[in-house]
């Protein structure tokens, strides 16, 4: 498997990274280079091996329908880059 | 607009048989295009919001309307390190809501992220479920309009975070952003493609919320949005396979529901018609205006890029704790309607009616028991609803309570009141909030029961009117009903009324 250019910009815009065009190249290199790595892994046979998906294979801890949190609006908004009242702001989105 | 002048009302077949041995005796709904008859295909996926005092992965509190930003913890804001734990009583609605729909429970479901990127989802991501939600297949039934019944089936309902809430009308160039809804817990119920007119899907989405309210896992609020539906239609002439469906986003009423799948089938079949080919996209429902236009033009809007949570465990269920979630169910619709139906001898029409809102339901259960169950439904759909439609008041806020409204049935059981002065006493009941008792006393309403006084006044009304008498006596029986309302009339409406009949007959006869 390896990326192409237009795989890699389009990565980069799903993930909001801005990515100018001399940048593409070499990131093509490196991300193909970390891809063949991992294919590496493909040559294991795992077959009627359930996946694991999880580091511990144990069910998930279940916490209790109580309110232990919450009612700091302060601290939440502490790092907004604009505020109006208690809501963080940001450039209009409009559907 | 249309091209070539083509009718291109949706319209009701008149003849032929219908799509399907399930609805052989039912007009299939269907849209009459210039190049010939369409179907539509609806299938319908429904947000309902979990009832529970926190939310799904963090001990921020779900009420609604709280002050912005302060049911917020740094979990649902996405504070870097922060992570989530399973709230266990989200896990259990869920569950209660798949056996109430007759679905299979996956002991084993997981959690996977769902990525897309907008300014209300602080993390980046959606928890949700992708490939293994916690409830399979099931289905629910509906009624539809002419009596009839059909089966729509539920493909899955998972569990999964709602996003917070976008504010775009308090400033001209920004947006305003409220996470008090970021992480509340959401059931995700999605159907078959099996809805195949407005109509059902109205009557799906009607049936699933008196389903979820009547085991109190979602309150069913469309206005608050606790309840909102994703509605996916498509179009097809007769025996083809599906065609491309579009999917109108956020629905929040049931009229929206039925409006956004006729005015989306009219505009794919106009598109197919005109020669053009319908592109899978999402859209949104414009009520003012009653049509539906395209929302995202992005083509990698779709591209969620799911993969398992490597924050969170698999959720593994026991097999006896669903047994008893089972056992412990609260009597359902369908179940209450048919007993309903069998034990109160009510008509399947009336008993659907009662049994739509659980709360109606209890209020009809508190009349009919120990009186005449027939009569109390009567009265309820009749009198009752009128009053509550009329004065805008719910079930809930009642215009007279049940225990008012039995006793005005006793009254006229015990032959105190007649069922004219029932409706008088009824409407003061409303108006001074009185019990009936003591608005019978007060306006001297009692029924005359005496005998004397009742053939006085026949004597009087017949002696009055020899003609009548004459022509009756002649022939004439429709004069029968005269002399009742004269004799009723006479006793300023509160004789007996079979006491009235009998007499008449008795004296007419003489």
């Amino acid at each position: 498997m390896s990326l192409d250019h237009a795989t890699v910009r389009r990565i980069a815009s799903l993930a909001r990274i801005r990515v100018e065009d001399h940048e593409v190249e070499p990131l093509c290199h490196e991300l193909n280079g970390i891809l063949g790595w991992i294919e590496q892994l493909n040559e294991v046979d795992v077959s009627g091996i359930a996946p694991l998906t999880g580091a511990a294979n144990m069910a998930a801890p279940l916490r209790e329908d109580v309110v232990t949190d919450g009612g700091y609006p302060e601290k939440v908004l502490a790092n907004a880059p604009e505020r109006i009242g208690d809501f963080y702001v940001v450039p209009k989105v409009v559907e | 607009m249309a091209s070539g002048g083509c009718d291109r009302t949706p319209v009701r077949l008149n003849e032929g048989p219908a799509v399907g041995s399930l609805e052989r005796h039912r007009m299939a709904y269907t849209i009459e295009g210039s190049t010939g008859t369409w179907e539509v295909v609806v299938g319908l996926e429904v947000h309902a919001q979990v009832v529970s005092q926190a939310k799904l992965f963090s001990g921020a509190a779900t009420a609604f309307g709280a002050e912005p930003n302060s049911q917020v913890s740094f979990v649902d804001a996405a504070f870097p390190g922060m992570l989530p734990v399973v709230n266990a009583e989200c896990v259990t609605q869920a569950v209660r809501t798949g056996l109430g729909l007759n679905a299979q429970i996956h002991p084993v479901s997981r959690f996977d992220r769902k990525n897309y990127f907008y300014a209300d989802l602080p993390s980046g991501y959606q928890i949700s479920q992708f490939e293994h939600p916690i409830v399979g297949t099931g289905e629910i039934e509906v009624e539809l309009a002419d009596g009839s019944t059909k089966v729509i089936g539920i493909t899955r309902l998972h569990l999964e975070q709602d996003a917070g809430k976008s504010i775009h009308d308090q400033h001209p160039t920004k947006t305003l952003i409220d996470l008090n809804r970021s992480g509340v817990a959401l059931m995700e119920i999605v159907s078959e493609p099996d809805i195949r007119s407005p109509e059902e899907a109205g009557a799906y989405v009607r049936k699933l919320r008196s389903i979820l309210r009547y085991l109190g896992t979602c309150d069913g609020n469309m206005e608050e949005g606790s309840m909102r539906a994703d509605v996916n239609v498509s179009v097809r002439k007769h025996g083809e396979p599906y065609r491309t469906r579009c999917e109108v986003k956020n629905v929040n009423s049931i009229r929206f529901v039925m409006q956004a799948v006729e005015a989306e089938a009219t505009r794919q079949v106009e598109v197919w018609e005109s020669g053009g080919t319908v592109m899978q996209e999402t859209r949104l429902f414009d009520s003012g205006r009653g049509i539906t236009r395209s929302m995202r033009s992005k083509e990698d809007a779709h591209d969620y890029r799911y993969f398992p949570d490597p924050d969170l465990l698999p959720l593994v269920l026991d097999e006896d704790w669903i047994a008893a979630l089972k056992a412990s169910l609260p009597e359902l619709p369908d179940a209450k309607r048919a007993r309903f139906i069998q034990s109160y001898g009510l008509s399947p029409y009336d008993a659907a009616v009662l049994v739509a809102e659980k709360a109606t339901a209890e209020f009809y259960e508190t009349v009919a028991t120990g009186r005449d169950a027939k009569i109390a439904a009567n009265w309820i759909t009749g009198d009752f609803f009128a009053a509550m439609n009329r004065l805008g008041r719910t079930i809930e806020n009642p215009p007279v309570t049940a225990a008012a409204l039995g006793g005005l049935l006793d009254l006229m059981a015990d032959n105190t009141i007649n069922g004219r002065i029932a409706k008088d006493v009824f409407e003061a009941m409303v108006e001074t909030g009185k019990d009936a008792a003591t608005i019978v006393d007060e306006k001297g309403l009692r029924q005359v029961t005496d005998a004397g006084a009742i053939d006085e006044a026949v004597n009087r009304i017949l002696a009055a009117n020899p003609d009548k008498v004459a022509e009756y006596r002649s022939g004439k029986d429709k004069l029968f009903g005269f002399f009742v309302g004269q004799t009723m009339k006479a006793l300023a409406g509160k004789g007996n009324p079979a006491l009235i009949n009998e007499t008449l007959k008795r004296l007419l006869a003489a």
